[in-house]
Order: structure tokens, then sequence, then C-alpha cells
């Protein structure tokens, strides 16, 4: 099937015309073009918004207290309290597949006044009362010195990690850092690193002018006693926060006396939830993507069965000679096919060639740029989706050359030779 | 070589139905050279078609060196044309993207032959036919006389049993008709047996056996003294 004198009859037969095999093959080049770009652009989309995460820990939900809405065993409505840090145990130990449940306490704030002090300097940061684990959720590049640890839980001690964006305010270019000390609320804590976070979120800056000291140090520092500001849980990979969420908020509900139907006491976000509707808009995005692009190449297609029909009916008396000499129907048929399978993939392959080199300038563009702000990254095709685009290809070449191929076999020998 | 036994065949165009052979009788041994002579419309063609296996009778026998030509399926008429059959057609019916060459190896590219042999033995036929410097022709590069001889040297390529050969003569001046029966006179020569259908008399002259035909049947079959075509030229 494949030995040169067919490639040969092939190639002879499609170069007899070779402008119109041109403009028919520009068909399919364009659909399949079409097809590429929009998968790509897609990508490039979805690469730019998942950017935004930041490689967050996307399982993950938050979790504060609100105020009750219902009374319940002899307590008023509209009650405010405070999670303990015992919650914290009491959720680990009832809840099964957590991986993180990070307690937090926050100085600070939207619109906080300045609430930081060195020398002369001041500024307005949220200042964070954090475990450890919380860098495995939220993270950052520590770009010196280190990260909070067990030990300095354990001890209280009074130590910060800063925000590269809180160290351009309250130092000079230049200055150490590390060592030195800084005056949040009129307690010095002691600088033991700086870090840089990555994603936007849309506040991106605003991210960077953070400080982070150990939770226990916080609440002492800070009058917190045994009060927990808000939660940061993440569950482990395979189970999904929205499931487990309902049984975190009923330990807390039970725990602080409230009623199990009271939906407003307890304030969450589901990241893992936004994170899959930001998800589901990606897959729609890539239907559409595929639906357009395959409508755009099928009219390419559709072009190229009409040109083989009118290349049969323009051949019916060398299919007739053909016949006389010897063809079978099955090496008729197999020409026809053959003749628009290969004019399908050479122009597919073309309108992939040409998508992925207008993907490799646009993303040569785009290196130039800082994309950290941008909602477009990298747009790009896998291997996969080319191999599906040639399977379509393969397919459609098919389709295209059937209704052609059928006709000609139906040409009887008698009739194509027909002189007058 | 061929046998035919009460041959009918008709068409139906319409409502109307048209019966073209009435009961066609008629053999022909090996090594003959046969013209089939007839008005238009006296059935010639189809017999000739009927002969080539491009076409069916209604009914009736037709044996082909003694094989059984009957309801045969596409694939096996394609075999027995390819096996047994030349065709050799008015309009030459060269396929005008391929060279001369190319074109003689036609034939033996559906017998599967490898694409060296192939060459070498469509060569040998060109050659055969005078036309070896005119290989890597296209048709529309040759006169209506070459053409013929690369069109009768692609009938000869499979070396078949009988040459079929519809009015070779029909788009050809006098001296190109006279060559070309020149050149068919010396391969029935060779002992090949050919068919010609023809209604022009000096053509049918220089064959070895006239058949008349008229409304379908053969109202005339004769052996003649054959007319060399070579005192012509």
């Amino acid at each position: 099937m494949f030995s040169r004198d067919n490639w040969d009859e092939i190639l002879e037969a499609l170069s007899a015309n070779w402008f119109r095999t041109v403009l028919t093959a520009f068909g399919v080049l364009w659909g399949i073009f079409i097809l590429v770009i929009l998968l790509a652009a897609g990508k490039g989309l979805e690469n730019g918004v998942k950017q935004g995460f930041g490689g967050m820990a996307t399982n993950s939900m938050f979790m504060w207290t609100q105020v009750t809405s219902k009374p319940y065993k002899g307590l008023p409505k509209g009650r405010r309290y405070n999670f303990k840090i015992d919650d914290v145990a009491a959720i680990k130990r009832e809840v099964p597949n957590m991986r993180f449940v990070s307690p937090r306490n926050q100085l600070g704030g939207f619109g906080g006044g300045n609430n930081v002090t060195r020398g002369l300097n001041t500024g307005a940061f949220n200042v964070y009362g954090d475990y450890p684990e919380i860098i495995q959720q939220e993270p950052m590049d520590i770009t010196s010195g280190r990260f909070i640890n067990y030990s300095d839980i354990n001890d209280k001690r009074k130590v910060a990690v800063i925000g590269e964006g809180v160290r351009t305010t309250l130092y000079e270019p230049g200055e150490e850092v590390l060592g030195s000390y800084i005056k949040v609320s009129g307690v010095n804590f002691m600088v033991i690193g700086t870090y840089k976070k990555k994603g936007n979120n849309g506040n991106a800056e605003e991210n960077q002018k953070q400080i982070y000291v150990p939770f226990t140090a916080f609440s002492q520092a800070f009058n917190m006693g045994n009060n927990v500001g808000w939660m940061a849980i993440t569950a482990q990979d395979g189970s999904s926060i929205t499931n487990l969420k309902g049984d975190v908020i009923e330990v807390i509900k039970t725990r602080h006396s409230i009623h199990p139907e009271d939906d407003r006491a307890v304030g969450n976000f589901d990241l893992f939830e936004e994170f899959n509707k930001i998800n589901g808009l990606f897959v729609a995005l890539k239907g559409v993507a595929y639906f357009v692009g395959i409508l755009v190449l099928l009219s390419g297609i559709i072009g190229i069965s009409n040109i083989m029909l009118i290349v049969v009916k323009e051949r019916t008396n060398e299919i007739g000679v053909r016949r006389a000499l010897g063809a079978t129907p099955w090496a008729i048929r197999g020409q026809i096919l053959m003749e628009s399978i290969f004019l399908t993939i050479i122009s597919g392959m073309a309108g992939i060639v040409l998508a992925t080199g207008v993907i490799a300038l646009v993303n040569k563009a785009l290196s130039g740029m800082d994309t950290s702000e941008m909602m477009f990254l990298n747009p790009s095709v896998n291997l996969g989706v080319v191999i599906t685009a040639l399977a379509i290809l393969i397919i459609s070449g098919l389709l295209a050359g059937l209704i052609p191929a059928q006709n000609a076999i139906k040409i009887k020998p008698v009739d194509a030779l027909r002189t007058e | 070589m061929i046998e035919i036994k009460d041959l009918h065949k008709s068409y139906k165009t319409g409502s109307n139905s048209l019966h073209v052979l009435k009961g066609i009788n008629f053999n022909v041994a090996e090594g003959e050279l046969v013209s089939i002579m007839g008005s238009s419309g006296s059935g010639k063609s189809t017999l000739l078609n009927i002969l080539g296996m491009l076409d069916e009778a209604d009914s009736g026998t037709y044996k082909l060196d003694g094989v059984p030509i009957k309801n045969l399926n596409e694939k096996i008429a394609a075999r027995y044309r390819n096996k047994f059959l030349g065709f050799i057609f008015q309009s030459f019916n060269l396929i005008n993207y391929k060279t001369a060459l190319d074109n003689v190896a036609l034939p033996l590219y559906y017998q599967g032959m490898k694409r060296k042999e192939r060459i070498e033995k469509a060569m040998a036929y060109l050659d055969k036919v005078g036309l070896t410097p005119w290989a890597q022709h296209l048709p529309n590069e040759l006169s209506g006389g070459q053409k013929q001889r690369v069109a009768i040297a692609r009938a000869l390529a499979s070396d078949p049993k009988v040459l079929l050969a519809d009015e070779p003569t029909g788009a050809l001046d006098t001296k190109t008709s006279y060559e070309v029966m020149d050149l068919i006179q010396k391969i029935n020569e060779e002992g090949r047996t050919i068919l010609i259908v023809t209604h022009e008399h000096d053509i049918a002259e220089m064959t070895k056996r006239i058949v008349n035909l008229k409304d379908g049947l053969i109202i005339d079959d004769k052996k003649i003294d054959q007319v060399k075509a070579l005192q012509h030229v």
C-alpha cells in the first residue's frame, strides 16, 4: 500500500493541477491552524490564570468566626465567639485526611494604620502569627535567612520573616536585614529571613508586604491568649476539602455550642471549589476551541471532498482506461482515498507548522515582557493535541475521499471509454 | 481462441428496449487478424465491449482461451482483462500526465510487477513500436500516430492473448493509419490474435478476415487476401 509506485501515482495526480491542489489544501490548512491556535490561546489563558494561584495548595479552605444567628442551649443569637487553640487538635483528631490545619492570628489588614517601625521608618503591614506549615499552603521563596520553625514556636521566640516589600520600606538599599530588629505594635522582633511570594491574585504588591512571626510568640506578645483568628486548612491529596468542609465545621459547632443548623456562625472560603470552577471554565473553553476548530476544519474537508468529486469526474476517462488495463475496484478506490488522505495530511501538517510558528513568535514576544501581572502565559499545545489533530486529519481525509472513491468505482469502463 | 454462441444484448433507454445484438455466433482461432465491420448502430462496438469484458451479454456463451466468461465480479473481470486482453482505442486514451514509458508500464503495475522489471519490459515494447527516443515524453508532446503506437505498446505490455482495437485508425490521417496498420500486421505475424472494429474498407482489407455486422446479426464472414499496409506507405 505504501510502495514508491503508489506515492508516484498520488504525487503525479496531485501535481497535475498545482494551483487547484494548493487552493484546496488551504481550506484544511486554515481549519487546523484555527484549531491549534484556539487550543494554544486557551492554554495560554489557563497558564496565566493558574499562575495567579502561585502554587498555592489549592485543596484548601479558610475558616473564620462570625456572629451566631440562632439561639442554642440557652445561649442567645448574635453571640460572638473565638476559635481556640484546642480546636486545631480537635479537628486533626476528629476529621480524617487533614494535611495541614494551621491556626492564624493577624494584625493590621486592609486600611490599617502604621503598625511597624524601625528607627525613623514606619509602615502599615499585615502581621501574621503562624505555624511553619503555612509555607506549604502559601508558597513563598525565602530570599535570605530562613522561615519560622518549631523551635521558634516552642520557645515563643520573637522572630520575624519579612516580605521584600517590607524590606524596601524599612531598610536602605544594601542594608543588612538579618539580625536587625523591627518594632511591631511596640514589641521588638528580630528579622531572621526575607521572602518573595509568587502569584498575583490581583494584589501581588500587597503580598510582599507581610510579616510572619511564630504563632505562640504572636499570642503572647499581643495578648491573644488561646484565641485563634482564623484557620487555613488543607486536605490530603486525593480527598477534596469541599467534601470534608462539613465535618470540620461540625466539629467547631459542637465545641462552641452553636446550633447545628446555624449556617452563618462559621465563615469559610473554599479555595478548592473556586479552583475547580476555574478548571471547569478551561475545560469548557477547550471544548469550545475543539468545536469551533473542528467546524472550520470541516468546511476545509468538504472543500477537499468537493474537489475530489470534480477530480473523479474529470478523470472518468482515465479511470475507465485504468480499469480496462486491469485495475481492480479496490486499486481505484484506494488511489482516490490515498490522494484525499495525503492531501489532507500534508495541508494539515502545514497548518500545524504554521500555527506552532505563530505560537513560537507570540512566546518570543511574551518572553521579553514581565508576564507575572498578565492573564496570559506560555500559550502552547502539547504533543497529545498534535497527535489528536493528526488523527482528526486522517479520519477526515478518509471521510473526504469516501464518496468520491465510491463514485469512481461506480463508473463503468464502457461509459468511461465512450468516445463522443 | 474466442468462441461465441448465440449472444444477445439489449439496452434499456427509458421505456424502450433496444435490441443491439440478436444472436451472434462467432469463432476466432489463434493467430487470426479479424476486422469487424458495419455501419454505426450495427452493434460492432457493443460486441467488442462484450469481448473486452467491459460489458456483459444478456444471454449466450463466451469462452476466451477455453475459459468461460460469465458472471464476473469486477475484481475477476479486472484480472482477466489484465491477463487476456490488450485494448487499443480510437482516441488513444493515454494518461496525459504520465510519460510514454509510464503509460506502457501501467498494465504491468496492475500485475504487481516490480518497478525496475516493469520499466525494462515497457522499454522493450516501446522499442518494438520504434519510440525509444520518446520514452520520457508526455502524450501531448507526441503526434497522433506516435500516441497510437504508445497505446499499442501498452496493449502488448501485459502479453495478452487477444488484442482488441476499436477504430484504431479513426483519429489518424491515411498515411499514419497505414503505418499503424503495418505495425498491427507485424504484431499479428508474430502469432498474436487481433480483432479490429472499423468502418473503413481499406483498413478492413488489411486484415485476414472480414466479419460484417448489420442490425445485430452477422451477415457476412469471409477470409480475404490480406493487403500489406507497407505497399501504401
